[in-house]
């Protein structure tokens, strides 16, 4: 059984007959994604899964991933932080690590990418490369998983130079598009509802991991699932637990997260999380490694209700994989959030620590609206945010880049 | 890779629907199951101002204005919408408006003979109520709306139908997205701005005339297009299980 084949399971036969036409006119096109870290984060999430199933659907596809020393990540992570509003100037010396280390990268890649008829290059780190391929022969395309709707302008100029001679560019959103002289697509991205962090779990499971991590099953659960990234507002969720805490003071926190390679920052973060945490014992932190994926598919089973307060947020996948497995999420009213929460439906939008635990309470005193809301999360996902979705916007997109800029293209 | 084609557009903005049927024998013609997928496109263009929203509403591409009213269909949006337009939506929850919000969200496409007609509507119903509500010409909206537009790729699926009667066996199958582009998108490409079934079937003279009559009383405007499909399935099933003198 193929893997195409094991998707039409979850998501419909006819969706998968859909990739399979749309990537006919496709076939045996040369596709060469690249990103800066192959574990950790949503953007290797996705690719690991969208790499093989465009190989399935008979397009040549691989994934390169670029290497760099710690001052390029920590120069990556300054232009993600600043995209996403910090006004933080970059210094030049960081700057001159980014395109050398672009430069270098690009020697060992260029062949692969010169060849390619379609090269997606995924957020800031790589984005450079395109500048020393001067022999491209296919369509290149920037990929921004961030929520760039209010750069910081000086670093967004910046990058803005190598960003602008690709030949179209994609947002997960409208409000994160910038002013760039090619095609702006707009492309959600979306989960595997047959990973590991995803597929369905038996109780024991579920049961096991709670024991690992001295989590009471019995007693109310609210969980944050994310990087130790201050635009995920960690303290901010413990804040909002503890004003909800006296009103309930069975409640239970899990603040669960793991570190990415591209991101130096997480230690720190996690330091002022364990201080803001000390002292209680129902606030579980836990740092877990970056193939946890089942433990993370059990805390978001385990809990009643999930939690994704961030202050800035590209798209937030958490979102996504928790409302799939069912769960109303109480999230920061900001980015793709806003485009998977709808207030009462799905969950709440919140702009505040206050406003969270007010949700919190008020769910937990309304135990049916929680499967209300869960049901309708679960069937607003399977309609739109499953990765067969994903993988049809880019092979469209792939076949309209193929075709100029119409408005309406006709398969023969 | 193989090679693909673009469909060709004329200056209103349609594309001819004949490439959806095959001759047969010379005078019937098969039914040519097509699907499409469909792919956003930011513009650039944003309004922060009931004025600002008019302004670009007076210059967007259609398509733009295509994509707020139709397009959305086939993109990521939750089942119960409180409005179905997008520019009805944004008034609301942007402007707060519920009166203008209301009057824009009863405008229904499908009467329009085309988009141009429909924007000057829009902006008609813009400048009505700002001239009842002078503030409202300033208000600064709470979020911006951003005007999108998308690009469509059609393709064959291969599927005929040689029967009338075969609809009703198909329909429970087809794509959303195959139904958006048959029973939506249709209208914007046929000459007398009707569906694709209705279409084909005209091809057989007064045969179906209630069926087409039928199918012309579907609103495709207040469902989703999984609920339309499910509509037209019944419809289909019920006329032709039917007996008839």
């Amino acid at each position: 059984m193929s893997m195409l084949d094991d998707y039409a399971q979850v998501a419909g036969s006819d969706v998968i007959a859909q990739l399979h036409q749309l990537a006919s006119p496709l076939a045996g096109a040369r596709v060469v994604h690249v990103n800066s870290t192959r574990i950790g984060g949503g953007v290797a999430e996705i690719l690991t899964k969208l790499v093989p199933l465009m190989q399935e659907l008979g397009i040549d596809t691989r994934w390169e991933v670029i290497t760099g020393e710690s001052e390029f990540f920590e120069c990556t992570k300054g232009m993600h932080n600043t995209l996403q509003g910090n006004r933080i100037p970059l210094g030049e010396s960081l700057l001159r690590v980014y395109e050398e280390t672009n430069a270098r990268n690009a020697e060992i890649l260029r062949p692969a990418l010169e060849a390619a008829d379609f090269v997606f290059i995924h957020d800031p780190q790589p984005a450079a490369l395109l500048r020393h391929c001067s022999d491209r022969k296919g369509k290149w395309v920037w990929r921004c998983h961030i929520d760039a709707s209010h750069p910081y302008r000086p670093v967004w100029k910046y990058l803005h130079d190598f960003v602008a001679p690709y030949d179209a560019s994609i947002f997960s959103l409208a409000a994160f598009a910038q002013e760039l002289p090619h095609p702006q697509y707009l492309i959600p991205p979306s989960i595997d509802p047959l990973s590991e962090k995803n597929v369905e779990l038996d109780s024991s499971a579920i049961q096991n991991t709670a024991e690992k991590y001295r989590i009471d099953t019995q007693r109310p659960v609210v969980v944050q699932v994310s990087r130790f990234d201050r635009f995920k507002d960690p303290v901010g969720v413990i804040q909002a637990y503890q004003l909800a805490k006296q009103f309930l003071p069975a409640l239970q926190l899990v603040l669960a997260g793991g570190g990415a390679a591209d991101d130096p920052e997480g230690e720190a973060v996690l330091s002022e999380v364990q201080a803001s945490a000390r002292g209680d014992p129902d606030i579980h932190v836990l740092l877990l490694p970056p193939d946890a994926h089942r433990e993370i598919n059990a805390l978001q089973r385990i809990a009643e209700i999930v939690l994704q307060k961030s202050i800035r947020e590209g798209f937030g996948l958490t979102v996504t994989e928790a409302m799939w497995k069912g769960r109303p999420v109480i999230g920061g009213d900001v980015g793709g959030i806003r485009l998977q929460v709808i207030n009462h439906h799905t969950g709440f939008l919140v702009n505040t620590p206050e406003g969270a635990a007010l949700r919190i309470r008020y769910l937990l005193h309304q135990p049916g609206k929680i499967d209300e809301m869960g049901r309708k999360a679960r069937v607003f996902v399977r309609d739109n945010f499953l990765i067969t979705r994903h993988l049809r916007e880019y092979l469209t997109l792939m076949v309209a880049l193929l075709n100029g800029a119409r408005d309406r293209i006709e398969l023969t | 890779m193989n090679t693909v084609t673009e469909g060709t557009r004329d200056s209103t903005g349609q594309t001819p629907g004949a490439q959806r049927k095959e001759a047969v024998n010379g005078d019937r013609e098969l039914f040519s199951i097509k699907d499409c997928a469909l792919v956003a496109l930011a513009t650039g263009k944003k309004a922060r101002m009931l004025q600002e929203l008019r302004s670009q509403l007076a210059d967007i591409d259609a398509a733009s204005i295509y994509h707020h009213f139709w397009g959305g269909l086939l993109q990521a949006r939750f089942g119960e919408r409180e409005y179905n337009n997008d520019f009805a939506s944004w008034i609301w929850h942007g402007i707060h408006d519920p009166v203008l919000a209301e009057r824009l969200a009863a405008l229904a496409p499908a009467d329009f003979p085309d988009l141009e007609t429909l924007r000057r509507e829009i902006i008609e119903l813009i400048d009505t109520r700002m001239d009842e509500m002078e503030h409202l010409i300033w208000a600064r909206a709470t979020g911006q709306f951003e005007f999108i537009c998308s690009q469509i790729v059609v393709f064959d699926t291969g599927r005929r139908l040689e029967k009338p009667a075969e609809l009703a066996a198909v329909m429970a199958d087809l794509t959303t997205s195959s139904i958006f582009y048959h029973f939506i998108d249709a209208r914007r490409r046929t000459s007398d701005g009707r569906d694709d079934f209705s279409d084909w079937l005209a091809g057989f003279g007064n045969e179906f005339v209630t069926l087409q009559e039928q199918l012309a009383c579907v609103d495709p405007y207040f469902s989703s297009l999984s609920e339309l499909r499910d509509e037209l399935a019944l419809l289909f099933t019920a006329y032709f299980q039917a007996p008839r003198s």
